[in-house]
């Protein structure tokens, strides 16, 4: 049984057949020495591109047939049943199945807010949502290994409860643009959808969402590609090294003003870790660039005040480079 | 009549305007079509879903594309 996973996993998440293909078109196709610089990053950008694109098209199209039963209309219902410690964690749960990026989760955080939503929950929502998504699970696990993808999971789902609780505490209801709360509550959502309806909904955002990551997706490739073979090792050691304490601080400064999907961070991230970066330090990296963005936060900026949105980037910040601690501490009995 | 389409640029909501029109020459009403893609000032209606659309100032859908037939009887129900 154990073997019959291993294979599974082998062939279907690491794609062992296109590692050997991909080596074989690089060396007898092209000529190129696989284990050389240039051969070698030729073939992580072409193994990698083709791996991420056939996981990706997999997994959003299966995702958004599941997200098709959760709705936001439906999403905020279920929030709004319930309270405390357990709204925040289903809130965490349910913002791995909704939204992939942070853009379309801000019309969820007016549409939360106006019904009447604690902020505790809806930042616990807002924090998981671009941080944690079934897909980067799946992902992460194709790249490193289960530990890391479930330890990734719980740690961003804790980093969400306790982010949103905290925000609750400081009772900033007030902080919040007034528009916000005289928006209207509409609810449309509820229909009946055939099961051709939902697989028409997930075929529509494997179009849209491929369509709109597949740049990123391409230049974290290329980025890891060039980590990967041009970048001298002792200069990554020298900045990141996993023996360097404020490397986690380094890749959250870096992390954050930049813009990109979970996907397109990836590669970067598991290049990182090839050259001898710390785990911890390459998932903060990750975090930074997927739950923080320049454009996520000026389009925050209009709907929250001043004070809560330092709170929002504070708090996260902090909740990072903690994660990135703690994982450069356990990494060596998750790899 | 002023119909408003609300969605950031997607496919569903060309498809969506494109409903529309083919709904009011049928019905032979005229009206004004405006796009809302801003993303806040779709959330200002309250829908969290696009498409969504609109008929004066009051919305009618969102989060899918009615038929042509069901945009036809929201039209005819809109006052003159």
């Amino acid at each position: 049984m154990a073997e019959f996973f291993s294979w599974l996993n082998d062939h279907l998440l690491r794609m062992t057949w296109l590692f050997d293909l991909v080596t074989v078109l690089v060396r007898d196709g092209l000529g190129l020495d696989v284990t050389g610089p240039l051969g070698g990053s030729v073939h992580f950008f072409i193994y990698d591109i083709i791996k991420i694109f056939i996981l990706l098209t997999v997994l959003i199209f299966s995702i958004s047939y599941a997200q098709s039963y959760f709705p936001p209309e439906r999403t905020r219902r279920i929030l709004g049943q319930r309270s405390g410690l357990g709204a925040n964690i289903v809130a965490a749960l349910l913002g791995t199945i909704t939204p992939f990026c942070s853009c379309s989760s801000i019309p969820l955080f007016i549409g939360f807010t106006s019904a009447g939503l604690p902020l505790a929950v809806t930042f616990s929502f807002l924090i998981s949502s671009p941080l944690v998504d079934l897909a980067s699970v799946i992902l992460l696990a194709s790249i490193f290994n289960w530990w890391v993808s479930i330890a990734y999971v719980l740690i961003g789902l804790c980093l969400a409860v306790v982010g949103g609780t905290v925000i609750g505490l400081l009772k900033l209801e007030n902080q919040v643009e007034d528009f916000v709360y005289q928006s209207p509550v509409a609810d449309h959502g509820a229909q009946a959808l055939s099961r051709m309806d939902r697989v028409d909904y997930a075929r529509d955002q494997v179009a849209d969402i491929v369509g709109r990551v597949w740049p990123y997706i391409l230049i974290g490739v290329g980025i890891g590609a060039a980590i990967h073979n041009w970048i001298p090792e002792t200069f990554i050691a020298a900045l990141l090294g996993d023996d360097k304490w404020w490397s986690v601080l380094v890749a959250t400064v870096a992390g954050i003003p930049m813009y990109a999907d979970i996907f397109g961070t990836l590669p970067i991230a598991e290049a990182l870790v090839h050259k001898g970066v710390g785990l911890g330090t390459a998932l903060t990296f990750m975090m930074a660039v997927t739950a923080l963005s320049l454009p996520s936060i000026i389009m925050l900026k209009r709907v929250v005040k001043m004070p809560l949105l330092a709170f929002f980037i504070g708090i996260t910040t902090v909740g990072i480079i903690l994660i990135g601690f703690i994982f450069n501490a356990i990494a060596d009995h998750l790899i | 009549m002023i119909i408003e389409i609300l969605g950031s640029g997607c496919r569903k909501c060309t498809a969506l305007a494109n409903t529309v029109q083919a709904a009011l020459e049928r019905t032979g009403r005229e009206a004004e079509i405006v796009k809302v893609t801003d993303v806040i000032d779709i959330a200002r209606y309250g829908v969290m879903s696009t498409p969504g659309l609109v008929i004066d100032g009051k919305v009618v859908s969102a989060g899918k594309i009615p038929s042509e037939a069901e945009i036809a009887v929201l039209l005819d129900a809109a006052p003159l």
